[in-house]
């Protein structure tokens, strides 16, 4: 048994809102997953599925070889759930939460301690363990609502979102500890906005938007379709836009002439930037401003799928009428793909 | 499927054993929000000693209770409500712990999710023994003069337990029908206000329309009141005493099943 999840024509609905429209994807045993979408793509829904909390409509779903509709107490005894909002008591020091969980995940008492004591240290949540939640910060109460679900050192483990509404630092500590557990023989299954999320802690991405996959691979496999650093270039009003897209634009590449942008995939590098600064000038573009950046969330969506992530854009940047470019003549397009190798 | 090696197992316990430690576990987390929620813990001391001294001075001197003092009749009827009260609080404790995310991650567990309920419950019966020794000390310091011997006080701490077990379960089927918080805090009280004040609690039923006080002489807080009066100051009990105790027993035997049976459906469809 080489899987450790295995998801098969998954299919959800709400009412007349269909949130799942069948879904496949597996996960091999001890990798660190990845679930990529924008919001309302189905992620949460998924992860609720297979951590129990929820049955699905149709297909079928089994978590170390156990049906999440008719195993699910089998499935409880050996996941770990982290939603999205911190589930952990109020009132409870953080102490206390850690030992609540460890007997209701069925420990003895004396491992229910070990654990606890272990977990505590391992998180940087010492100092704080005798003080009520009231008084943690976003980011502790995420560390402490890992470290809950961990206390039964599960062999799978959900991230429903990890990092959303962290500041930066608590996001690169949590980052952190998530690879730390993926060194382990755990298996990660997590879910997140974010491509750069993706990119640092997942073996295998799946991108999923409107209940269906629409993408998969590895990040690299994932990178070469989007790049993996990003050229944005905002046209000169005299330019000419359409010979600025005739000149650089190939596949994976889009364009917005309302705004005058163009994004341009590239593996980063020097000689790539040049290489485009290069065609512009040769046919005399003119380049207002120009920046680099890791690819979004939108630039993996409008490269996979011709249209922004939808509905709401995950980082407040969304593309507006940016369009996919298509390669506007296969000459230009091979020379590019030449430089790029 | 061998488990690895360096894996926690689970302890190996009969399902009885860890039915009832889940329900302790709860328990103790529920009594802990207790203590440590500032407001729950005034409300717990300001409610029963501003009604006790509301009634006692503001309609003492009015109402004639034949042979007894006021004083003397009122506390059972006041201590029944503050009861009362006190249960409520598993309509709002449950729908809060039902919006938040850590039901997700009780229910993720395998553990007995309805042990949430019987947690609640349970710490029920600590907030209510705490409340009723409160009240007892109020009326003893306005001038309650009970006449109870060791017996009759053990009577009245059973009781006590007893009905308060009861109407918890009752909040519990609250909690579980209504969605929202706002909803939780007045729903209790549709039930309560009229049920304490159409009783024997604060006024002889005598002065009562006749089918008001054939409502209020036979309903189960009048028969709780009248036991606990008895017992406290020495009115007459009639059937008052095995009564109480059958209307208690009857109402957890109907609303405890009816209570884990909606929670199991809301495990099965949870609100978005």
């Amino acid at each position: 048994m080489d899987n450790a999840i295995v998801v098969e024509g998954l299919r959800k609905s709400y009412g007349k809102l269909s949130v799942l429209e069948g879904i496949n994807f597996s996960v091999r045993r001890g990798s660190v997953f990845g679930l990529l979408g924008p919001n309302g793509a189905g992620k949460t829904t998924t992860i609720r599925i297979l951590s129990t909390l929820l049955k699905p409509d149709g297909g079928r779903a089994t978590v170390n070889g156990h049906d999440v509709v008719t195993d699910a107490h089998e499935v409880r005894s050996s996941i770990g759930l982290t939603g999205q909002y911190a589930a952990v008591d109020e009132y409870l020091t953080g102490e206390e939460n850690l030992l609540m969980m460890g007997r209701l995940y069925r420990l003895s008492m004396a491992d229910t301690k070990r654990r606890t004591a272990k977990l505590l240290k391992q998180f940087g949540l010492v100092d704080t363990a005798k003080r009520p939640l009231k008084t943690y910060s976003g980011g502790m109460r995420r560390r402490l609502d890992l470290a809950a679900s961990l206390i039964a050192s599960p062999s799978v483990i959900f991230l429903d979102e990890p990092t959303t509404g962290l500041d930066p630092r608590s996001r690169l500590v949590m980052w952190d500890i998530i690879k730390e557990l993926a060194a382990g023989d755990t298996t990660i299954l997590l879910t997140t906005q974010y491509m750069e999320e993706a990119d640092r802690l997942a073996e295998y991405i799946v991108v999923i938007d409107k209940g269906t996959v629409i993408s998969q691979g590895t990040p690299g496999e994932l990178k070469a379709r989007v790049g993996s650093e990003r050229i944005e270039l905002v046209i000169a009003e005299g330019s000419d836009f359409a010979a600025a897209q005739r000149a650089i634009c190939a596949e994976g590449d889009h364009a917005d002439p309302k705004k005058r942008t163009i994004s341009v995939a590239t593996k980063g590098g020097v000689t790539e930037l040049k290489d485009v600064l290069d065609r512009l000038t040769r046919d005399g573009v003119e380049v207002e401003t120009l920046s680099l950046h890791r690819p979004t969330l939108d630039d993996v969506f409008l490269t996979l799928t011709g249209h922004a992530a939808s509905p709401a854009d995950a980082n407040g940047t969304s593309d507006g009428d940016s369009k996919r470019c298509e390669a506007p003549n296969a000459e230009d397009a091979k020379e590019k793909e030449r430089i790029k190798s | 499927m061998t488990p690895m090696p360096h894996r926690v197992e689970p302890a190996r316990h009969s399902e009885l054993y860890w039915m009832l430690s889940d329900s302790w576990v709860l328990t103790r987390r529920s009594i802990k929000h207790i203590t440590r929620n500032l407001d729950q813990l005034l409300s717990l001391i300001i409610m029963p000693v501003m009604f006790l001294l509301l009634f006692r001075y503001v309609f003492g001197g009015a109402i004639d209770t034949g042979g007894t003092t006021y004083v003397n009749f009122l506390v059972a009827g006041i201590l029944v409500q503050t009861l009362a009260f006190g249960s409520s609080n598993t309509t709002v404790n449950l729908v809060l712990d039902l919006r938040r995310g850590i039901i997700d991650r009780f229910r993720s567990l395998p553990m007995y999710s309805s042990s949430l309920l019987t947690g609640h419950v349970l710490a029920d019966l600590f907030r209510n023994t705490i409340s009723g020794l409160i009240m007892v000390a109020a009326g003893l310091a306005v001038g309650f003069r009970p006449t109870a011997d060791a017996g009759e006080w053990l009577k009245v701490l059973g009781l006590l337990l007893l009905f308060t077990f009861a109407v918890s379960w009752f909040c519990a089927i609250l909690g579980l029908v209504v969605r929202s918080l706002e909803a939780a805090q007045w729903i209790s009280f549709i039930f309560i206000m009229p049920l304490t004040f159409a009783s024997s609690a604060f006024v002889p039923t005598g002065g009562m329309p006749a089918a008001l006080r054939v409502f209020a002489e036979n309903q189960p807080f009048t028969i709780v009141i009248q036991a606990m009066r008895a017992w406290l100051v020495g009115t007459p009990i009639g059937n008052d005493g095995w009564l109480s105790v059958v209307w208690c027993a009857g109402i957890t035997v109907v609303c405890m099943p009816i209570a884990a049976w909606l929670f199991r459906r809301q495990a099965r469809f949870p609100a978005l």
